[in-house]
């Protein structure tokens, strides 16, 4: 096929395609990876979401629009970016209904015995993951309505 | 009206960096912030938090509160992008 060919079918070809088929799943390790391990190494929330994101967005410009709505449509995504700030700002209302400050974790101590310096650990694991799936989110749903113009139909 | 708006700009601009005359130099010792807390970050945050990233320790703890608006700010504005450019007519 021909360049022009292919944008008519809305595809990359066979090479672009499967090479997207396979690092998507190691993208997305990756992007979980970067989450879960922020307490060791740089990274954290912000950065593991827009690699999570990242790999909407691929699948999105390597096939198109209506393939990556099918892995992870508007609804969920909706639902997922929402409960991630939902899950930040909910562990600090727990912390303050506990009986601590507002973002003190240690008051998580009172759900489930680990220590309150333990908790304060987890606290901010928590937390970062309700970034995590709010950064992915609004990054993906960015891409699909700047791409398509907002008609979530073709894309680029 | 864009001349207006250059002029808007510069202004705000060049107050700005006259702001930032004021500064500590970067990576002054004796800058405010170098004083005490940094050096508490420094000593306390694994004793205090069981994390061995200190970034991730005052990102995630000692400045929770940024952090939480930072998120909230990017769900608003993807929330405002959505309300923009998402084009409802089909589905009505």
């Amino acid at each position: 096929m021909t360049g022009e060919q292919m944008s008519k079918a809305g595809t990359s070809g066979i090479i672009v395609e499967m090479a997207v088929r396979i690092a998507t799943p190691f993208i997305q390790l990756f992007g979980m990876y970067v989450i879960a391990h922020g307490h060791y190494s740089p990274g954290g929330g912000f950065q593991g979401g827009v690699i999570l994101g990242s790999a909407f967005i691929l699948l999105g410009i390597a096939f198109n629009q209506e393939m990556a709505l099918r892995y992870f449509s508007e609804r969920v995504n909706s639902i997922l970016g929402s409960s991630g700030a939902l899950i930040y700002v909910g562990t600090a209302v727990v912390c303050a209904l506990l009986g601590g400050l507002f973002l003190d974790y240690s008051a998580l101590d009172r759900v489930l015995p680990l220590g309150p310096v333990e908790w304060r650990s987890m606290g901010i694991f928590v937390v970062e993951l309700g970034v995590g799936l709010a950064v992915m989110s609004i990054m993906t749903s960015l891409f699909w309505d700047l791409g398509s113009g907002g008609d979530l139909e073709k894309g680029l | 009206m864009r001349s207006l708006a250059f002029i808007a700009v510069f202004v705000t601009g060049a107050l700005l960096l006259y702001g930032t005359r004021d500064f500590p130099a970067w990576g002054d010792p004796a800058a405010p912030a170098a004083q005490h807390v940094s050096p508490t970050y420094i000593e306390k945050s694994v004793e205090q938090t069981h994390v061995p990233n200190i970034v991730t320790a005052v990102l995630g703890d000692y400045r929770g509160y940024d952090t939480m608006f930072e998120t909230v700010v990017i769900y608003c504005a993807g929330i405002v992008v959505i309300g923009a450019l998402r084009n409802w007519r089909d589905e009505e």
